[in-house]
């Protein structure tokens, strides 16, 4: 007999999973792209019933409203190169899809016969705010994750300058056409 | 309540989805999304591990919060190439995106 939560485990791994099926087989990129969101919120659901609902919020407020607008955007700026009606798999997607196959197999045939996997959740001993007041302070203490966590940062803002100076426009226009 | 084989093997179905969007698909965005679905499957393994091994260190959620920071940098420099390359070659097809190849 299934109880509330399993319920809602298994009928939130289904929809994730179609989604995340949708979002790699779908012709038009802004059905993938769409797709994408609801598998992204498919795994906030995961995160709440992990009882980690800071990571369920940056997870809405970092994939689905930074990351997959921005993938949406660039979507519709690329959307005449490739459009519906060309072909959307390669000429060996036959071999990735048997290389995916083996892993995902694989995978979970180990992990059905993992017995330290059976185990169940232990009771938490803090509470939410306490949680999240806990990782605050993890991520600034200079003897645990400060670290880390200006590694991140300073990745962030890397990526970003890189990222602005990557796709600045007005150096471009100026060099010769490249012969394709 | 929900064993921890649950998440892990759900983690792996998703992550092999993932792997073959970014092997199969000939549209250099279409990779990128599925780079995220792999991206995900992974932190989800992490927050599972973390609830059900170690609730009570924070070393998986920073860990997490790290994967997050990753995924914003690599989304980021990856769709900015990928308008680059659209404006020098008007194409995203990976396969068109031959340049550095002899």
């Amino acid at each position: 007999m299934l109880t509330l939560t399993q319920f809602v485990f298994l009928a939130a791994a289904i929809i994730t999973l179609l989604a995340a099926i949708m979002v790699v087989t779908s012709r038009s990129m802004v059905h993938a792209a769409l797709w994408l969101i609801m598998t992204l919120a498919g795994i906030a659901v995961f995160f709440v019933l992990l009882n980690a609902g800071f990571l369920a919020v940056v997870q809405v407020a970092v994939y689905i409203d930074a990351i997959a607008i921005m993938i949406i955007i660039v979507v519709m700026l690329t959307q005449r190169s490739m459009g519906v009606k060309d072909p959307q798999r390669n000429k060996t997607w036959w071999v990735a899809l048997i290389a995916a196959l083996l892993l995902c197999g694989s995978l979970v045939l180990m992990f059905t016969q993992t017995p330290l996997l059976g185990v169940e959740a232990p009771a938490l001993t803090m509470g939410p705010e306490a949680m999240i007041e806990e990782l605050g302070l993890a991520l600034v203490d200079v003897d645990r994750y400060i670290l880390p966590f200006e590694v991140a940062s300073v990745l962030l803002l890397a990526a970003l300058i890189g990222s602005i100076i990557v796709a600045w426009p007005g150096r471009i226009n100026q060099e010769p056409e490249e012969e394709s | 309540m929900i064993p921890l084989s649950w998440y892990i093997i759900f983690a792996a179905v998703l992550f092999s989805v993932g792997l073959y969007g970014a092997l199969a698909r000939r549209n250099a965005l279409a990779i990128l999304m599925a780079i995220e679905l792999m991206l995900n499957a992974v932190n989800l393994n992490l927050v599972a591990f973390w609830r059900y091994l170690t609730p009570n260190m924070v070393s998986g959620k920073v860990f997490a919060l790290v994967v997050f920071a990753v995924a914003a940098s690599e989304a980021a420099v990856g769709l900015a190439l990928i308008i680059s390359i659209y404006r020098r070659r008007h194409t995203i097809a990976v396969e068109e995106i031959d340049m550095m190849k002899w």
